[in-house]
């Protein structure tokens, strides 16, 4: 289970999330929306402890255990795995090197090779990762990663953007595959978080929660379709009106 | 054993340039170091060397236990050569001397590739009768596996000069790795080492050199190649460990219509090394092309990258690319690509890059579960690792060993 409780997060000493409470629990997907600059990537980030986000409050706890202070490599090994949205370009460093390093002992040239038959990805393994990297090939890539990690809290940022209508499919399956959405939700131990900025990705990646976050806070919290279709038809605007 | 036989041509100008600094680099003082060293036997069994020193070569490549992987072998301790022999038909590996005793025609080749009077090392070596390899493949001979050679310093104090000539006929291959190591610790040393190539009509030489230096030795090697049409010559260097005083500036020239020269070299340099190495390519026929690529990384040591390409005739191509990392605060890299053209329709480009490791990257290969160390470990060996099309893929092997045996002393 994932807690936070009153998260505050600052950014070179500027505010930018402000007292965020969200429970995912075994086997659970949310979504999170929200309009560009609205805090969601900065949630991600903290949660999985990049340095540069300064928690001044609250506190996070994952699998019982709080990791507010965890290194991110730390929160890394104890099953926390990010797909990032514009992850930088490591040359020399080979897709093939990343997968390994996500697989640990599991790694092996075959086990590899049918990770990146999965994400259609084969002829990628021995490029340097991300470099020339269309947004499609990305996307893929990075689930690629985490579907050798086998994190038990996946956190998604927009796995949908720049992705075509064919990518997106596969997107969406390798997703289910990860959260272990063949499963029944009692038998899981995957849990999800992702950020949408379209919904786009509701179409093939079923969640049970969504939340709206604006200015740093989370300020509507129900079903994602619902939430999705108020935010299609008012706009952002439409759900900081409807919360007054 | 036999004596080095040189014209009086290259001994007059020899001696005219004896007390002649290089343009480049720390000028040595060559009286502070002697120059005769103890006469080693001959060994035709060279798996009875010392235990130590036969690991040293290993470190550079060079396999005395598993000799059935090399086409065949030169070893020189100090100034002499100590065993040579060759597994393949077709295929000549002897001492400089000995061919030059052989090959009346030899003389030819002598100097030409490296002038004589370049400087006070290239003058040094001559008026010394140096000896060196002798490495020529037959018209059409292609080795299977590389030929191998180490040039191992041994005795203190020591200015090792050496001589080495080195022709692929026409239509031949031929794969080999150099390795220069020594069994000095802590005790000054300095070897010269002249290397000739000469590559005919068609033919293709991967010259592979792996050197492992000790803190007080210096080195100045002086290396030329003449590359004729339709041939091949790549260049691939590494420096392991620390050194003094490394100064280099190894030169193709493309004589023939689409030849091409490639030159792929690693730099590591700890606290106290200074290393000032380029490649230099003059493309001289058309359609003749060179690819410079040089990876340089200080944690301490100084670094001067260079790289010159000059196009003398139309429709050739060069490009050279010199990327530096500073992983240390007082580490220096100094690049500096050069290109002239001098003619119209040449087609020359650089580009130069010196950084540090990106924090951003560290963090992306940590959310991954490495530790920080462990991320920046991936991050260099990825930044060291070039990617040498066409080189067999035991040598590529030779390489990334030798690069991850640095890496450790490096972090």
């Amino acid at each position: 289970m994932l807690e936070i409780e009153e998260l505050t997060v600052a950014i070179e000493g500027k505010e930018i999330l402000h007292d965020v409470n969200m429970t995912i629990k075994k086997g659970e997907t949310r979504v999170l929306f929200g309009p560009n600059g609205s805090g969601k990537t900065t949630l991600l980030m903290a949660i999985m402890g990049f340095p540069r986000y300064q928690v001044s409050k609250g506190k996070i706890v994952f699998k019982e255990k709080d990791i507010t202070k965890l290194p991110l490599d730390e929160r890394a090994r104890l099953g926390i795995g990010m797909a990032f949205q514009r992850p930088p370009v490591v040359r020399g460093v080979k897709a093939r090197d990343i997968v390994a390093v996500c697989l640990k002992e599991r790694k092996d040239g075959e086990t590899i090779r049918q990770l990146a038959g999965k994400a259609d990805l084969v002829e990628f393994l021995d490029r340097d990762i991300n470099y020339g990297f269309s947004g499609g090939e990305i996307k893929r890539s990075e689930i690629m990663q985490l579907l050798a990690q086998k994190p038990e809290l996946t956190l998604l940022d927009e796995p949908e953007s720049g992705v075509d209508l064919v990518n997106i499919a596969l997107i969406g399956r390798l997703i289910n595959e990860l959260l272990e959405k063949d499963c029944p939700i009692h038998r899981r131990k995957c849990m999800g978080l992702i950020i949408s900025h379209t919904g786009g990705i509701l179409d093939y990646v079923n969640a049970r929660t969504g939340y709206v976050m604006l200015d740093g806070r989370i300020i509507c919290e129900g079903d994602p379709h619902e939430i999705l279709k108020t935010i299609k038809e008012r706009g952002y605007k439409g759900c900081s009106i409807c919360i007054k | 054993m036999h004596k080095v036989k040189s014209s009086s041509k290259y001994i007059d100008k020899a001696k005219a340039a004896s007390a002649k600094p290089a343009l480049l680099g720390e000028d040595l003082d060559l009286e502070s170091y002697v120059s005769s060293a103890e006469e080693q036997p001959y060994r035709d069994d060279p798996l009875q060397l010392p235990v130590e020193t036969k690991e040293q070569m290993m470190e550079v490549g060079v396999t005395l236990d598993n000799m059935n992987q090399r086409s065949g072998t030169f070893l020189q301790v100090d100034n002499a050569p100590i065993h040579f022999s060759r597994r393949q038909e077709g295929l000549e590996v002897m001492s400089t001397s000995e061919a030059l005793e052989k090959y009346q025609w030899l003389v030819d080749y002598y100097w030409r590739a490296v002038p004589v009077d370049s400087d006070k090392y290239t003058a040094h070596v001559e008026l010394n009768q140096s000896d060196g390899y002798f490495i020529r493949a037959l018209p059409g001979i292609k080795t299977t596996y590389p030929v191998q050679a180490c040039l191992y310093l041994a005795k203190a104090n020591l200015a090792q000069n050496v001589h080495n000539i080195i022709i692929a006929e026409e239509g031949s291959e031929l794969h080999i790795i150099t390795g220069c190591t020594t069994g000095l610790r802590e005790e000054p040393g300095l070897h010269i080492g002249i290397t000739e190539f000469y590559i005919k009509k068609g033919a293709k030489i991967t010259f592979t050199m792996i050197h492992r230096w000790t803190p007080k030795v210096a080195v100045r090697p002086r290396t030329g190649a003449i590359v004729e049409e339709n041939g091949l010559f790549m260049n691939n260097y590494v420096i392991l460990k620390s050194v003094r005083s490394l100064q280099m500036y190894p030169t193709a020239w493309c004589m023939g219509e689409n030849s091409t020269a490639r030159y792929n070299t690693i730099l590591i340099a700890t606290s106290g090394s200074t290393i000032d190495v380029g490649s230099r390519v003059f493309l001289r026929a058309r359609e003749s092309k060179t690819e410079i690529i040089a990876r340089a990384i200080t944690s301490g040591g100084t670094i001067t990258s260079r790289g010159y390409i000059e196009g003398n005739c139309p429709e050739v191509k060069g490009h050279l690319e010199c990327r530096g990392l500073i992983l240390a605060g007082e580490g220096i890299i100094h690049a500096i690509p050069e290109l002239r053209g001098t003619v119209a329709g040449v087609n020359l480009s650089h580009e130069a890059a010196i950084g540090k490791i990106a924090e951003e990257e560290v963090e992306y290969l940590m959310s991954r579960g490495l530790t920080r160390a462990e991320a920046t470990a991936t991050i260099v060996r990825g930044f060291l690792r070039v990617d040498i099309e066409g080189l067999p893929s035991m040598l590529s092997a030779e390489i990334e060993r030798a690069v991850q045996a640095s890496e450790k002393e490096l972090m």
